[in-house]
């Protein structure tokens, strides 16, 4: 395997609804600043590979519009995935491994605020069975959470800690967008929008976007004092049919993790791609993390900040960037797409 | 013998609240005035019209405003005779790209007031306006693109706008 690192990561914070810019517009600031820190220009990227999904903007082939915030001229190696970013990231990774280029950009960008998301989601479904049911994303999620609950693990108490250390988080991130306080206590007495998740249990809507620069070898000494090398990444599907697996773990993080090399030794911190609070708990089982992650989701995860195709790469991103900046040594970042968890990339980042 | 299913109806509908972006709104509203606003690239210093707030060549954000003539060129266009469901428009009619004078990217529109085998490339038009009291924020300020008896652009003029 060539070594790869990530080199340079940006994003734009993220609001409820940003009803000025379009996406090239809140991108454009994004990549620039991403390929600015990296001192790697738009010319000498070897490939370029976004994630994003058409749904969200409600028009067809909208990524490739937002190829203007690239400047695809000269012609350039290009790809996409309907896929959150972090999946753009595994493909690029992917890429640079065939050794003849050092460098790719990664990004992605969603404006949830457009339509309804929750409702938008439920078209990942299946569309005959379940589908014309019209279950939305919140209603799908409180399957799991009661899925999990059954099993007799894990607490709507420990549900509310994972929203109240979320928060408390935020308030140091700039790019969050929910960081008011939470009093667990009060927030437990407050009724549930879907049996049994409350909206602290629930993530916000919101409009982002993020950049990663990723380099091999000598080129990414060069572009970063200290680089951040995925040692390992791997990412894995389960069933698209909610009745076919057991919701309350996951099977697909569990493997993408041993995979990874994730399942041993301690992480300085850990990013995981959690929309829901009861989703870090079963998330938290499925890598094995227990006390093995010294900080866990610093940033203050999806649950204080989701735009939906982004919040993933963003998870890589910030754990990159602890490693980058010296805070850490050792990171895990996980990403998530699909129904309850359906399909899960795992990633180890590490200093030299 | 129980009737097979071979498929069902399953009636999807989503809404969205569209967010055209800053550069596109101000071109909005230069047509609910009754102007056509472009922007120049700083880098390569291409006029783009409808402005999208981006150099698709050069991936920079384009902010200085342009004001351009409702006057141009037909650089390219289609005769359509087939009509089709929706349609504004009697077939057969002319879609025309049209260079407005300033700029560097042809706007697409309708061309009228002109027999349809009487269209070629390198014909001067100028928009027509709805009248003052119905601009409004939208392309549909401008009815449609018609001759204006100038001599042909030639081709040399606009050979890169194709």
């Amino acid at each position: 395997m060539r070594d790869v690192a990530v080199v340079s990561f940006a994003q734009a914070p993220s609001v409820r609804a940003d009803q000025l810019r379009n996406e090239v517009e809140i991108l454009m600031p994004v990549v620039a600043e991403a390929l600015g820190r990296s001192g790697i220009s738009k010319h000498e990227i070897g490939f370029t590979c976004s994630g994003s999904s058409d749904y969200l903007a409600g028009q067809p082939f909208s990524f490739v519009m937002a190829l203007d915030a690239v400047g695809a001229w000269p012609p350039m190696a290009e790809s996409h995935v309907e896929m959150d970013g972090a999946w753009a990231l595994y493909e690029a990774w992917a890429r640079l491994q065939h050794g003849d280029i050092d460098s790719a950009l990664v990004y992605a960008f969603g404006k949830s605020s457009m339509g309804d998301i929750a409702e938008l989601l439920t078209l990942q479904l299946d569309p005959y069975s379940v589908v014309p049911l019209w279950p939305d994303a919140v209603s799908v999620a409180a399957l799991q959470a009661r899925a999990m609950l059954d099993g007799g693990h894990h607490s709507e108490r420990d549900m509310a800690a994972v929203a109240a250390r979320s928060r408390r988080d935020a308030a140091s991130n700039p790019n969050a967008q929910v960081r008011t306080p939470l009093d667990e206590a009060a927030a437990l007495a407050e009724p549930c929008i879907v049996s049994p998740l409350r909206e602290h249990d629930c993530p916000p809507v919101s409009d982002g976007a993020a950049a990663i620069v990723l380099a091999a070898g000598e080129r990414a000494r060069q572009a970063c004092a200290r680089p951040a090398w995925i040692r390992g990444i791997d990412h894995r599907i389960e069933p698209a049919s909610l009745g076919a697996r057991d919701l309350a773990t996951s099977q697909s993080a569990a493997l993408a993790a041993r995979h990874a090399g994730a399942l041993g030794g301690a992480f300085d911190v850990a990013e995981i791609h959690a929309p829901f609070t009861h989703q870090e708990l079963i998330l938290r089982d499925a890598l094995g993390l227990g006390d093995r992650a010294t900080a866990m989701n610093p940033s203050g995860g999806a649950l204080v900040a989701n735009p939906v195709m982004v919040a993933g790469l963003i998870r890589i991103g910030e754990a990159a960037q602890r490693i980058i900046d010296g805070r850490a040594r050792r990171a895990l970042a996980h990403a998530t797409s699909g129904p309850c968890l359906q399909q899960n990339l795992v990633c180890v980042l590490e200093a030299d | 013998m129980s009737e097979q299913v071979y498929g069902i109806k399953v009636p999807i509908r989503l809404d969205y609240t569209y967010v055209v972006g800053t550069a596109p709104a101000r071109f909005l509203r230069g047509l609910a005035q009754g102007k056509i606003v472009g922007q120049r690239c700083p880098s390569c210093a291409k006029v783009y019209v409808p402005p999208r707030g981006s150099c698709p060549t050069c991936g920079v954000p384009t902010r200085d405003d342009v004001a351009l003539s409702d006057k141009g060129i037909v650089t390219t266009f289609c005769v359509v005779n087939i009509p089709f469901a929706g349609s504004a428009v009697k077939a057969p009619y002319v879609s025309a790209s049209v260079l407005l004078d300033g700029a560097d990217i042809p706007l697409f529109h309708l061309l009228q007031e002109v027999a349809t085998e009487d269209v070629r490339m390198g014909m001067r038009v100028e928009a027509v306006w709805v009248p003052n009291d119905e601009l409004q924020p939208s392309m549909n300020s401008i009815r449609y693109f018609r001759p204006t008896g100038e001599p042909d652009a030639p081709f040399e003029s606009f050979k890169e706008h194709l």
